[in-house]
């Protein structure tokens, strides 16, 4: 029975050809991964660039004024970058703490059977689609929004109401979105962290929030980094579902102003736009694209060397 | 060879029959017969070429014209060569003025003008033919208690003058001013019918007509505009001057958030090649109508 058996063990031509087979397979899948990012990257170049140079640098990127179906044309995204840039800031810092400190209460404090409910809950979070957090936004947090607007701005002749289309609404279903990812990752880095760290920091007398405070999170710091880096790049990517909460008009990042994000502002316009106003949507593709990988290299950098300290 | 075989036997036949006189005028009689047939063939045939050329027209129209009625000119040109394919019918969407100069200038045969044409036009030669409407509706949510605004509350509205629903005779409550995304052409002609191009202080910009009835039914204080066609019951229709938004005033042209899609020739329609006597056929027949509904447009009757 033994003899008759296909092997790959027992034959060195079969095994060898199943070796090379695979290491050809597997090669062609990691150089196809290469070859999406260079052709992205590519053709954004090239369908991106051209509209830059037509219009002017200085005027799409530092102008203010987008009405690019006007007579005489004009198409400044500087509010449009300040939206993201402010948007994603503000949905990093309200979610960054709450997803770590979800983080925290998953690996750390949580009784078992607590966890076994609330982590479930959390990559269910994940789950959900991007437009259905949006039709959410629509349902609760605009009409929330727009009683706490016209209680702020009540006496006020200048603002423009939006119906709570705006910044704020933007920004909380941004935190909500990136939550999963932050929690996810933060509880693997802070499970990681060698368990005779805590047992000695418990040992010398520190309290377990001390434990916590000065020795987890500092040991678990690198793998914080990243699930702040994926949570950044998740939220300056997304478009759906902001789209339907944020007000889609361009203006200046103000937490009651209806604001367009980058990736709105091509969702929002590619329908019917052509000429030059079509390529500069697609300088708009190229300016989200750039900002994914400065952040990306940025974070990646400061992760580095979180990781050369740690060591 | 067969054929002379049996010609000979043929020939054998009759000789033996004796009947040699009658065979001969038989067969004269056959071949003039068949002499008769081939004209007969020939006649149908060219009457068949005759035909042929009446029903596929073949040749080039050319279009130029209102960007407004791009999608329309397109769905025109794309149906017309459906119906005749030896026939191409070239859009060029430049602007309504343009459009009509270089009907004027003998350019193109067609021009889209989505106004009506000018006194100074018509005089030049151009006829005017509408050929549908579009028609625009100012939409806001059920509750509101405002129900007519005048055109220069709508222009103030939409320019932000004005920002609260009392200012045009509603309660006290702030303006959401929903619209349209730049290029859309809802926008483009709300825009244009107002004199409002680039004007208007949006506090929504959405990109769908949906997405407009979505949001101004669910705001109070909202207002917003879609195409007519579109209206129901989650919003309420603003009267215009006192006018109510529907066909027959747009027809009569008492309500003025409407505009006439043009087709300007340069002289009648009964003057022009028989390319685009087609053309302008198909678009008063009740097919050419359909299409006109079809992108959300008023049949012209």
């Amino acid at each position: 029975m033994g003899k008759e058996q296909l092997s790959i063990v027992a034959n060195r031509k079969n095994k060898s050809v199943v070796e090379k087979a695979a290491e050809v397979i597997f090669t062609g899948c990691g150089l196809l991964a290469v070859l999406a990012v260079i052709s992205i990257t590519g053709y954004m170049v090239i369908s991106g660039a051209p509209a830059l140079f037509q219009v002017g640098i200085t005027d799409i990127l530092f102008g203010t004024v987008w009405a690019p179906a006007a007579e005489v044309p004009s198409f400044g995204i500087l509010y449009v970058i300040l939206t993201s840039i402010v948007g994603t800031f503000m949905a990093i810092l309200i979610g960054v703490p709450i997803g770590l400190f979800t983080a925290i209460f998953l690996a750390e404090v949580a009784p078992p059977k607590l966890a076994a409910t609330v982590r479930p809950a959390v990559e269910l979070l994940a789950g959900i689609p991007s437009v259905i957090y949006g039709l959410l936004g629509i349902l609760l947090l605009n009409p929330l929004m727009y009683k706490l607007e016209r209680m702020i701005f009540a006496g006020s002749p200048d603002h423009q109401f939006t119906g709570g289309a705006n910044l704020i609404s933007a920004v909380l279903v941004l935190a909500l979105m990136i939550l999963p990812t932050v929690v996810n990752i933060s509880e693997s880095a802070l499970r990681a962290v060698p368990a005779h760290l805590k047992s000695a920091s418990l040992a010398l007398g520190a309290t377990q929030m001390q434990t916590i405070f000065h020795v987890i999170l500092p040991a678990a710091k690198s793998g914080i980094m990243a699930a702040i880096v994926l949570g950044c790049g998740r939220a300056i990517g997304e478009a759906m579902a902001i789209t339907l909460v944020s007000g889609s008009s361009v203006n200046f990042p103000l937490p009651f102003n209806s604001v367009r994000f980058l990736t709105t502002a091509i969702v929002a316009e590619m329908s019917y736009a052509e000429g030059l106003h079509r390529q500069v949507l697609f300088t708009i593709g190229l300016v989200l694209f750039a900002f994914i990988m400065f952040i990306n290299v940025v974070l990646t950098r400061i992760f580095r060397k979180g990781e050369a300290t740690n060591d | 060879m067969k054929k002379v075989k049996y010609a000979v036997l043929a020939g054998v036949m009759a000789f033996g029959l004796t009947a040699c006189g009658q065979s001969a005028e038989e067969t004269t009689a056959a071949s003039a017969a068949s002499e008769t047939t081939d004209t007969a063939a020939e006649e149908t045939t060219e009457a068949k070429e005759e035909t042929e050329a009446a029903a596929e027209l073949s040749g080039s129209i050319t279009m130029a014209g209102s960007t407004s009625m791009e999608k329309f000119a397109n769905a025109l040109a794309e149906a017309f060569m459906e119906i005749h394919p030896d026939v191409s019918v070239q859009a060029e969407f430049t602007g309504s003025s343009a459009g009509v100069e270089a009907v004027l200038a003998g350019q193109s045969d067609i021009g889209n003008s989505s106004r009506n044409l000018a006194d100074d036009e018509k005089s030049a030669g151009a006829v005017e033919n509408i050929v549908a409407i579009d028609g625009i509706a100012v939409v806001a949510d059920p509750a509101n208690t405002a129900s007519d605004l005048t055109k220069e509350q709508l222009v103030q509205i939409y320019t932000g003058e004005v920002k609260n629903w009392s200012e045009v005779g509603g309660e006290d409550l702030p303006i959401v001013v929903v619209g349209r995304e730049a290029g859309s052409g809802t926008r483009g002609a709300f825009e244009e019918i107002l004199e409002i191009e680039d004007m208007c202080q949006y506090a929504n910009e959405l990109d769908s007509t949906g997405a407009v009835m979505a949001k101004v039914a669910s705001t109070p204080g909202a207002i917003g505009y879609v195409s007519l066609d579109v209206l129901d019951d989650t919003v309420k229709a603003l009267k215009i001057g006192g006018v109510d938004a529907n066909e027959e005033n747009i027809k009569d042209g008492s309500y003025i958030l409407s505009r006439p899609f043009v087709m300007a020739t340069k002289g009648e329609i009964s003057e022009q090649n028989e390319l685009v006597q087609a053309l302008f056929d198909y678009v008063y027949s009740a097919e050419g109508q359909e299409l006109v509904k079809s992108v959300g447009l008023i049949a012209v009757e």
